[in-house]
């Protein structure tokens, strides 16, 4: 019986931690797809955090600090898009010049905003209610989550802007001479991927942690990236990706409370985990990940 | 003759401008909560060129700078987006510190302690290059997942293993036998700067020089036209990797052996963290080559020891510089940076223009 209540237990923490991994990746996905690679998710993760915290507190409403999670990850995917979309430039620098900045925005925002080097614990008062359980609390936006997985695999799958969307990443110039506007499609589905992600920050921030830290992230934008290579750029394998992640994310904040298994395995051992399983799953993924052919390729017209 | 010029100057001029941009970006967010943007850069101009001690402290922080810079710079040419120096860093640090396990003379014991560091970091760079080899696994994936994990057993290791028996925060000291001597006293400047220095112009000897650097730089440029030569990829992806992983362990080991006062880890690792990281930027602004990355090192490292004093004086929190470094990158991104300005500024266009007009 104790056993099933904890697996329950951690069963409802995976099911939070699945939701900032997912809605990443499965932005990058629509990205991907156009051709346009951005592997400054976790830096999105961190702006969007801490502007949504911002935008919460400031009007005591936690929908307004999602709101502002996903502006600002608009905003960095527009910034994103005109460099790699119009300005031709190197998506994958541009995507580490976003990680570096977001670290460093939250780390010195902490102390311009709130003083503190250490941590801000978001008041509860902002912060998004639950459904209850008698195991802990499930978040409306991980139903939302599947919606948006759904929505999303049914827009590149079954629409005509989807394959648009699919024509522009894998050849772009069969899309141009076909009519669709190359630039535009890949402009708006990096800014759509981006903002997708500053979802998942202001969750992180004003939902499930309610805590900001220097490492909020905790890599988790670069494990959505594994989590789109697993997925071999579909949504629906991404959700059952972001789960597995977010179950052994999971893992260690729930052993982390309990003594007992502490003083068996030192505790770095414990962090270490979605790490390794992370390499481990993506090791082991069956058959190689087929990416559309001109990704990170930017277009010219000739 | 001047568009000869133009085009070698292109590559500076764009660093230069990049860096500009990034110190305009950071003007903008420090203005907007409120902080003074020009006394912040006057008390990081001052604090690295006003004093033989701010001097001093710049060079001993560009110097892990230079092999981590070089380690994401021989990444590129080598076609690889290896992001894992930190990680392998922290390993090249582990190795120094346990070689003060063993006693050794005076010398030997040096050399001994910074080949642990370069083996260590080499060998955590493998898990990553057999991964891309022979799963096809993306590099910039494995080697995050290997930062965290090296983070997390560097701290146990240096817990439960090295630690120091009198002082729970820090490991064991490099034995005095490993330790690299002061270059200017009163400054933590040693020979370290020197050691790093050495390593950058073998490197540039090595990967521009040799015909194992030909390979890995074809390889980089034009997998397609390296596998018609009969150029062997993966040993080439390989060696790019263990000598990036070698450059990330000698940073490592030399924050140890070249470190004072302590000559140690600190279980928090705060001596090492984001040396890694900034060797990324750094690498971005020295244009990927040996000669530019030290450059581009000794001006990160004037913005980190400038960054305490601005925090002293204009109380602007010295993660500022995170921002500024972010905002360099994202304008690296864009290669047409100077050309996109050039159209903006008719100054810089017409001067442009004279200097391609008169070839």
């Amino acid at each position: 019986m104790e056993i099933l209540t904890s697996f329950l237990k951690i069963f409802i923490i995976s099911l939070n931690a699945m939701v900032p991994i997912t809605l990443a990746a499965v932005g990058e996905i629509i990205g991907e797809r156009a051709g346009v690679i951005d592997i400054g998710l976790e830096g999105i993760l961190l702006i969007s955090a801490f502007v949504g915290t911002i935008g919460a507190q400031s009007t005591g409403s936690p929908y307004v600090g999602l709101l502002f999670g996903i502006m600002v990850g608009l905003v960095i995917g527009i910034i994103h898009g005109l460099i790699s979309v119009y300005l031709k430039g190197d998506q994958v620098i541009s995507g580490v010049g976003i990680n570096l900045f977001g670290g460093g925005l939250m780390a010195f925002g902490l102390i311009a905003v709130w003083r503190t080097p250490g941590h801000h614990v978001v008041p509860s008062a902002v912060r998004m209610p639950k459904i209850a359980t008698p195991f802990g609390g499930i978040s409306y936006i991980t139903i939302l989550t599947l919606l948006i997985v759904a929505g999303v695999y049914y827009l590149l799958t079954r629409t005509k802007l989807g394959l648009k969307i699919n024509v522009t990443g894998e050849h772009p110039r069969a899309a141009d001479v076909a009519g669709v506007n190359v630039e535009k499609i890949r402009f708006f589905a990096t800014v759509t991927g981006a903002a997708l992600a500053g979802f998942g920050g202001a969750f992180m921030a004003v939902d499930w942690f309610g805590v900001l830290t220097k490492e909020l992230a905790a890599g988790r934008g670069f494990i959505a990236l594994a989590t789109v290579v697993f997925s071999k750029l579909n949504p629906l394998l991404a959700l059952l990706g972001g789960f597995i992640f977010g179950f052994f994310d999971s893992l260690g904040v729930w052993v982390s409370s309990a003594p007992s298994i502490k003083q068996v395995i030192p505790w770095q051992f414990i962090l270490m985990i979605p790490y390794v399983v992370t390499l481990l799953v993506v090791a082991g993924a069956i058959g190689r990940a087929r990416f559309p052919d001109k990704l990170g390729e930017p277009y010219r017209r000739e | 003759m001047m568009k000869q010029i133009y085009t070698r100057l292109k590559p500076i001029i764009t660093s230069v401008l990049a860096g500009l941009v990034g110190l305009a970006g950071g003007a903008i967010i420090m203005a907007l909560w409120g902080y003074p943007p020009i006394a912040a850069y006057q008390a990081v101009f001052s604090s690295v060129f006003g004093s033989l001690y701010g001097f001093g402290s710049t060079l001993a922080q560009a110097t892990p700078l230079i092999l981590t810079g070089l380690t994401f710079a021989i990444g590129v040419r080598g076609g690889l987006f290896n992001i894992g120096a930190e990680g392998q860093m922290f390993l090249g640090a582990i190795g120094a510190v346990a070689v003060s396990l063993i006693s050794l003379p005076v010398g030997l014991h040096l050399i001994v302690a910074l080949l642990a560091g370069m083996l260590a970091g080499a060998l955590w760079s493998m898990p990553a290059s057999i991964l891309k080899t022979t799963r096809g696994i993306h590099e910039v994936i494995s080697t995050i997942m290997l930062n965290w994990i090296a983070l997390y057993l560097g701290m146990y290791l240096v817990i439960d293993w090295l630690g120091d028996p009198g002082r729970a925060e820090k490991s064991i000291s490099a034995a005095p036998t490993a330790r690299l001597p002061g270059m200017l006293s009163g400054t933590s400047l040693t020979y370290a700067l020197v050691v790093s220095v050495i390593f950058a112009l073998i490197m540039f000897f090595l990967v521009w020089k040799t015909t194992l650097g030909f390979e890995l730089r074809v390889v980089g440029q034009n997998p397609g036209a390296a596998n018609y030569a009969g150029i062997n990829e993966n040993f080439s992806v390989h060696s790019t990797f263990i000598l990036g992983g070698m450059a990330a362990g000698l940073a490592g080991a030399l924050q140890i052996v070249g470190h004072p006062p302590t000559f140690a880890l600190y279980a928090d690792f705060s001596t090492v963290r984001n040396l890694g990281f900034d060797g990324i930027g750094v690498a971005l602004i020295g244009r990927n080559h040996p000669i530019g990355v030290i450059f581009a090192a000794i001006f990160f490292a004037g913005l980190n020891v400038g960054a305490r004093t601005m925090q002293i004086t204009a109380g602007v929190p010295l993660e500022m510089v995170r921002i500024i470094q972010g905002v360099i990158v994202i304008a690296l991104a864009a290669p047409e940076l100077l050309d996109f300005w050039s159209k903006l500024i008719p100054g810089i266009r017409n001067w442009i223009g004279e200097l391609k007009g008169s070839s």
